[in-house]
């Protein structure tokens, strides 16, 4: 056998945990997984946005050779039951009404494929089409039809509107406040799909006394509350199996259809498979459109005076998590800045289409997007440059810029200052080109619990057991480098084990970019119990008192001489051997008082900075250079951040430049699928992508670190369109910039 | 019922004989059939690329043939890259550069630039960007990709 590859500490970029398996094909995605006796499970649609059902008819169904269960909601416990995130609302099955184009009224399972799709098309609905508002305008018509029954909604006085709930945050008196320059505009946001590439996936299978579940799932542990309370079962007979999701960018935060194939299953008594087309998978999840108003009020300095911000949200049929995407995304909409006077009513509204979601950036994006902008258009009205003006008004470390949450937690002008550098903010450029800057802040987790052990076993070798999901982050390499480096473990030593809530500790979620900080806490904390263990091992060993010896990277500290963990752990485990075991736990305990539950266990901040260039003629915009600069404390793996980084920047470029659901007149999506939705592809790309990152240790995870990859996305577009007018005057204040409307606004330009 | 049709072709040098639907896809008996889940299921239109594959030398979207239609070929997945368990430099180079997020479309790309550098062993980067436009990657990891297809044909050191 050949030896252990090197110690990998904090601060290189070894090859990914799990990389071997991505680049040989033997990763198992949930899709990849079969159960003994499972049974293939397809839904039953109908194509149009709202309905009354009139009958659901499964006789033909039931006659296809190798069909095992036809279920509508009629099979289901009664009164249907009904679940959700943040309010119980979305039934297992469409109750009566049919509320968005793709909301399931039956499913079918079948021996094969096969016969589940031919008898889900054999399912005859019979239904009366409804008025549904699909628009925050048509939403908002007081004569608009209700999605929600107000009876779900007892006590509530918003039932009788389609708006959900109405968030409000501020300080200071913004009706009072003056100022030299007020700058008032409207802007918005689409429509957009996560598209990960790996469609949603959900099993079940039924045993004596509980039930396990496979889902392609960021928070296994949710969703495990979830199936325990629908079941009536104890969370210990609840077993969620959660495979590395292939993508998820938070689409896969919350229960979807697991409970539809937990009751399929229990009904059958043989499993259930359920794989999702990619169409389904857009009709499953997607991000809130937005619009919001911006009052801007300025000093003549440039200094901001007042920010007024309206911003509503359009959301779904169900609130999933999007009402909290709302009240948390509108939070910090009057960004990194110092601001006397600040008020933000955001609103989420109901309408007839499928529920929205978590999305990288959970609703900053959006309000992002608006603020920016209308940053810009005072620097243009006052004659101030746009990289100064956001200086001028930047909070600097300790500033309670949100007068009740966390202060300013980095020495955010470093970023912005190192984007203009790499931008070449200020130096000429070629005709038809031009640049933008903007800045974007994410609150990050207000409320978060964590548990980690790791395993210290006879040869040397770890075991970690962290209940992350690993989508892609990284979330196993950065655990196995804590280790590495605590233990003195090589990399390849290490084994991290996640994804089954029968085997790991809970963990609360994977969401708000916050496992490196708060499980990598854990972790650490984990790794220390174990280097105590060690210390009393070597004192007992050496004859020492314990407070002699110092375990710490790696290596045990004797006075006068420092000895390989390993020559410490095999005298001390003895002849049997054995192992050693540490538990880690990382808290962030709620705050009641606070607008949003808790205070930022950290704010992700990024400066994006953009070079375009425009086609006059068709409206096309190149992105010529790309330069992306994220605060994170510290890099524990530079690659993966990077890549992160990147990742979210480009991300951010497919809402800017390409991507939006079209609806037709009865609520249905019109470019569902990978043919008429476009998201950028190798030749969409920026010329130039230089993404950098400032490191000041300053962050509450380990070694200084802080959680990131979505601030690399919060403010592509404003920086965008802010390059597209720079180099051309044309005004777009709606997304995403297509070459028909650059060509439109060119064009609009002209004419004034 | 149901037409089913004895086939026969090398996947990955081996040896494949089975009765297959006649509308079953190429992807359905790569996935299913023979259990080589490797190759993996997305948009079934032939515009996501996550279902590449090597049909006789050919890079093609295994949802968008037919399982008879590829009835005496030679056929390459992804399982198929490595060699005698070691990493090919294509493989190799994709965790070297980074270019491996969540992973699930590493399989149609890694099989694409397989073919690409197969027909083309210097490409340039626009080169590169041509050839794997029908592989989407979400995560963003296009420029490692491009990187890791450089390095591998030698352009710049890995």
């Amino acid at each position: 056998m050949s030896g252990p590859l090197r110690v990998a500490p904090v601060g290189c970029s070894p090859r990914r945990v799990g990389g071997h398996d991505r680049v040989t094909g033997f990763q198992r995605y949930a899709a990849d997984i079969h159960l003994a006796d499972e049974l293939q499970a397809r839904l039953v649609t109908i194509p149009v946005a709202r309905a009354r059902i009139i009958s659901v008819d499964t006789r033909a169904a039931r006659q296809v050779p190798g069909v095992r269960l036809v279920m509508t909601a009629a099979d289901l416990p009664q009164p249907v039951p009904r679940f959700g995130p943040q309010f119980q609302d979305r039934p297992v099955l469409a109750v009566g009404e049919v509320k968005y184009h793709g909301e399931p009224v039956a499913a079918v399972a079948a021996d094969s494929k096969d016969a589940a799709e031919e008898a889900a098309r054999l399912v005859r609905v019979e239904y009366e089409e409804l008025p549904a508002v699909f628009t925050l305008a048509a939403a908002l018509d007081p004569a608009a039809p209700l999605v929600q029954d107000a009876a779900l909604r007892p006590g509530d006085p918003l039932a009788g509107t389609n708006v959900l709930r109405e968030h409000r945050v501020g300080w200071g008196d913004v009706d009072a406040a003056t100022a030299d320059l007020v700058v008032e505009h409207a802007y918005t946001f689409p429509i957009v799909t996560q598209f990960a590439i790996e469609p949603h996936v959900f099993m079940a299978a039924p045993d004596a006394d509980g039930i396990a579940v496979w889902s392609s799932i960021q928070h296994p542990y949710w969703l495990q509350k979830i199936l325990a309370g629908l079941l009536d079962l104890p969370l210990a007979k609840v077993r969620v199996l959660a495979p590395d999701p292939g993508g998820a960018f938070g689409g896969k935060q919350h229960t979807k259809y697991e409970p539809l194939v937990a009751f399929m299953a229990r009904r059958a008594e043989r499993p259930v498979r359920l794989v999702l087309t990619l169409e389904e998978s857009f009709q499953a999840v997607r991000r809130a459109a937005a619009e919001v108003r911006v009052r801007t009020g300025f000093r003549t300095d440039g200094r901001l005076s007042f920010q007024d911000i309206e911003a509503d949200y359009l959301i779904g049929a169900y609130a999933d998590i999007a009402d909290r995407v709302v009240g948390k995304g509108s939070y910090v909409g009057a960004g990194p800045y110092v601001t006397p006077d600040v008020r933000i009513v955001a609103r989420s509204v109901l309408s007839h289409t499928l529920p929205s979601t978590a999305f990288r950036g959970f609703g900053n994006p959006q309000v992002n997007w608006a603020v920016e902008s209308n940053l810009d258009e005072g620097a243009r009205a006052l004659g101030i440059d746009r990289l100064e003006i956001r200086l001028r008004n930047l909070a600097h470390r300790g500033d309670r810029f949100i007068p009740f949450d966390t202060p300013a937690d980095g020495a955010w002008e470093q970023a912005v200052r190192r984007a203009a550098e790499l931008i070449g903010w200020g130096s000429p450029l070629p005709p038809g080109r031009g640049r933008g800057i903007a800045v974007g802040i994410k609150s990050g987790p207000t409320t978060g619990l964590s548990y980690a052990t790791v395993r210290l076993l006879a040869d040397g070798s770890a075991v970690v057991y962290a209940g992350t999901s690993d989508m892609g982050q990284g979330a196993r390499t950065v655990f196995a480098q804590i280790v590495s480096t605590e233990l003195g473990v090589p990399l390849d030593w290490v084994a991290v084990v996640m994804g089954d809530t029968a085997v790991v500790s809970y963990d609360q979620q994977t969401s708000a970019s916050r496992s490196t900080v708060l499980m990598g806490n854990a972790v650490l904390r984990a790794c220390r119990e174990i280097q105590a263990g060690l210390g009393a091992m070597a004192a007992r060993l050496n004859g020492l008192d314990a407070s002699a010896v110092i375990v710490e990277h790696g290596v045990v500290r004797l006075p006068g001489r420092e000895l390989p963990i390993i020559d410490v752990l095999t005298p001390g485990l003895g002849p049997l051997g054995g192992e050693l075991i540490g538990n880690g736990e990382m808290r962030k305990d709620a705050e009641p008082d606070h607008p949003l539950g808790g205070s930022a266990a950290f704010f992700e901040f990024n400066c994006t900075a953009i070079e375009a260039a425009v086609d006059e003629e068709t409206g096309d915009v190149t992105i010529v250079r790309h330069v992306t600069v994220s605060d994170v404390g510290k890099a524990i793996n530079p690659l993966q951040v990077r890549m992160q980084d990147e990742g979210a920047a480009i991300q951010g470029l497919g809402h800017t430049l390409m991507e939006h659901y079209v609806f037709d007149e009865a609520g249905r999506i019109r470019n569902l699928g990978a043919i008429d939705y476009r998201i950028p592809t190798s030749m969409d790309l920026p010329l130039e992508m230089q993404s950098d990152i400032i490191e000041n240790e300053d962050g509450p995870g380990p070694y200084g670190s802080k959680g990131m990859s979505e601030g690399a996305l919060l403010c592509v577009a404003p920086a965008v369109a802010a390059a597209v007018r720079d180099a051309t005057g044309a005004v777009i204040r709606d997304l995403p910039l297509t070459p028909e409307r650059v060509w439109r606004a060119l064009r609009e330009r002209t004419a004034r | 019922m149901r037409e089913s049709h004895r086939i026969a072709f090398n996947v990955n040098g081996r040896r494949r004989s089975l009765d297959v639907a006649a509308h079953h896809t190429l992807l359905d008996v790569i996935r299913d059939d023979l259990e080589l889940t490797g190759t993996k299921e997305c948009c079934l239109v032939g515009e996501c690329g996550a279902c590449t594959v090597i049909v006789d030398g050919r890079v093609v979207d295994a949802c968008l043939v037919l399982a008879v239609e590829a009835d005496g070929a030679e056929i390459t997945t992804v399982e198929g890259l490595a060699v005698d368990g070691d990493l090919a430099a294509l493989q190799a180079a994709f965790l070297d550069t980074g270019a491996v997020q969540c992973g699930f479309c590493t399989p149609g790309q890694l099989i694409a630039a397989h073919a690409l550098l197969a027909e083309n062993p210097h490409p340039t980067i626009a080169e590169i960007q041509e050839g794997l436009a029908g592989n989407l990657c979400r995560c963003g990891c296009y420029g490692q990709i491009t990187e890791a297809v450089r390095a591998v044909a030698g352009e710049i050191a890995p």
